[in-house]
């Protein structure tokens, strides 16, 4: 069964109380955008088998949303962290490479 | 034992002539060649729909020239995973089509395969077992007529003579009535991929085992050929039917797709006397019940919400599942489980599969069926085939294409869908 800590309450919390939400990190598009990037941001997953980012919520216990990052293929988590972060922190990146020293992070922070 | 001799008719004559010769004289039902470094069409995936698609290609438009690449060993993925249940009741008019001309293909499959696959129209019914599902499948039994797919409302009566060791008063969720479709039913899924695979050798064409699909070639936007374990591997089509791994395949072939990966999993308990000779889905509590021929209850229930590759699921689900059913078939509750697995279903948005050319040229997809595609297998195939052969769909695929997704052109099915199965 899948464990999570919920970076704002800090409760390991199993999945039972969670609920889940997707990919993370998904830029919304604003109106102006055009029919392609619409369908890239509505349907499009990455899909990843490997090092993955997903939202989740803390529902049966504080209620709020939360990121966490973890691999598919093996279900290990690397770590959780808050909603609030436009990409994966420095530490959570850290533990990712730790464990996985292939992967790359496959986004830019300006 | 590369171009092994063909396998020959299977009939009650063999039989009798292996028995008086110890049965020394059984030939292996398909050949297992080399791979050849180009072939007309390749097919990655060698489950249901990768090997009726290939099976349709040859019989259907003489294509022979033909390789279907498995990473691991034939049925080895959803299709030997999944819990067999046929049906065609669905709601919208392209998926009553698709499902049921598999249907329809699946009636008269033992026979056209030459290959006992154990096709059993045991009847289906859907319980409805709150106000929402009575007016849902009541509109869908409409819809079914509407579409020529022979269904039925029935009362919860009726369905306590069907079924008789449900529980119709059940606290929580009384049983209210039912859709049922009698010509539903179940097949064996083993024998479903065994039946293709030995009519694909026999046309000549390659079943490659063991053999994983690493790298996709193209130029100027057009396939060249797959890289795999065993070698680079010519092709002028290609087609991807590879259920949970189509977003790594996609991936190879630089698009993406709009599917999620995530486990669905499956338990039989011990088997036990005859005692329900329908199948019986319960998509309020979640949860699925049939009994296979060894007399084993075959239970399914919903899938994990998160995304997943390891052929596993969560043991939530098993609980949730299992205490769903006691309170619709109380004696169920002293039964042991003997097997508990998972398969990777790849999931739409709209729950309807994608039958689709891709952007890349020569490059066609069949994937998004889900938790649901077993029963669609040689639909999908027949569809599936027309679509790589001619380049462009015909009636039964052209509205599962990837451009739904731009167009807003849902084929909607969670609710017929509602649970998985
Ligand atoms: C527990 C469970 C219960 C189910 N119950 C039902 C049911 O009752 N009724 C129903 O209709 N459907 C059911 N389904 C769904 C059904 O099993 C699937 O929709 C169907 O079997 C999909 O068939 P397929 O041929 O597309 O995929 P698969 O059978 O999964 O075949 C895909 C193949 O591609 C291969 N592959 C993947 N990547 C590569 C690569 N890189 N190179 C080479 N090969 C590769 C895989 O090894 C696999 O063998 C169930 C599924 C599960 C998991
Ligand atoms: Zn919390």
């Amino acid at each position: 069964m899948l464990t999570l800590t919920c970076p704002y309450c800090g409760i390991r919390a199993e999945e039972t109380e969670l609920h889940p939400g997707g990919e993370a990190h998904l830029t919304r598009v604003g109106p102006q955008g055009t029919d392609e990037e619409f369908e890239g941001y509505l349907f499009a997953r990455k899909n990843a088998k490997g090092v993955h980012f997903e939202r989740w919520r803390h529902a049966y216990g504080c209620g709020k949303w939360f990121l966490a990052a973890r691999c598919t293929a093996t279900l290990q988590v690397f770590g959780t962290y808050k909603a609030q972060n436009a990409h994966p922190p420095a530490e959570i990146v850290e533990a990712i490479r730790q464990a996985r020293p292939d992967w790359n992070p496959d986004w830019t922070t300006e | 034992m590369s171009d092994a001799p063909r396998s020959g008719r299977y009939s009650v004559f063999a039989i009798a002539r292996q028995a008086l010769r110890q049965h020394s004289g059984w030939q292996r039902a398909w050949a297992s060649p080399a791979p050849r470094d180009r072939y007309q069409v390749v097919i990655v995936g060698a489950g249901g729909h990768g090997l009726a698609t290939a099976y349709y290609l040859g019989k259907n438009f003489g294509i022979t020239d033909v390789a279907i690449i498995e990473k691991g060993w034939l049925g080895g993925g959803n299709t030997g995973r999944n819990t067999t249940i046929i049906r065609s009741n669905y709601l919208q008019d392209p998926s009553a089509a698709i499902y049921d001309k598999a249907l329809k293909l699946y009636e008269g499959l033992s026979q056209e395969l030459n290959y006992n696959v154990m096709f059993s129209p045991r009847g289906l019914i859907m319980l409805a077992q709150t106000e929402h599902e009575v007016r849902g499948y009541k509109r869908t039994v409409y819809a079914n007529n509407l579409q020529g797919v022979s269904t039925e409302w029935v009362d919860a009566q009726r369905l306590k003579e069907l079924v008789p060791i449900i529980n119709i008063d059940g606290p929580r969720y009384p049983v209210l009535g039912g859709l049922y479709q009698a010509r539903g039913g179940t097949a064996r899924h083993d024998a479903v991929a065994w039946g293709y695979a030995r009519a694909c050798s026999d046309m000549g064409m390659h079943i490659i085992q063991n053999c994983e699909v690493t790298g996709v070639e193209t130029e100027g936007g057009q396939v060249r050929a797959v890289n795999t374990s065993k070698g680079r591997i010519g092709c002028d089509k290609l087609a991807m039917v590879v259920a949970g791994h189509s977003s790594q395949l996609a991936e190879m072939a630089g698009f993406r797709l709009p599917i999620e990966s995530v486990a669905l999993q499956a338990l039989v308990s011990e088997p036990i006397k005859p005692c329900m000779d329908v199948v019986v889905m319960a998509n309020t509590v979640h949860g699925y019940l049939s009994q296979s021929d060894k007399g084993e209850m075959v239970i399914g229930g919903g899938t994990d919400g998160f995304n997943n590759f390891t052929q596993r699921g969560s043991w939530q689900h098993v609980e949730e599942t299992v205490r769903a059913l006691v309170e619709t078939f109380p004696m169920i509750s002293r039964l042991k489980m003997l097997r508990q697995w998972g398969g990777i279903v790849d999931m739409t948005g709209d729950r309807s599969p994608i039958l689709s050319t891709t952007p890349v040229g020569g490059i066609f997809v069949n994937c998004g069926w889900g938790t649901g595609g077993f029963k669609a297998i040689p639909g999908s195939g027949w569809a599936m085939a027309e679509l790589v052969a001619k380049g462009s769909p015909g009636p039964l695929a052209a509205d599962f294409g990837l451009n739904r997704f731009r167009e807003g052109r849902f084929i909607d099915e969670s609710v017929a869908a509602g649970v998985a199965h």
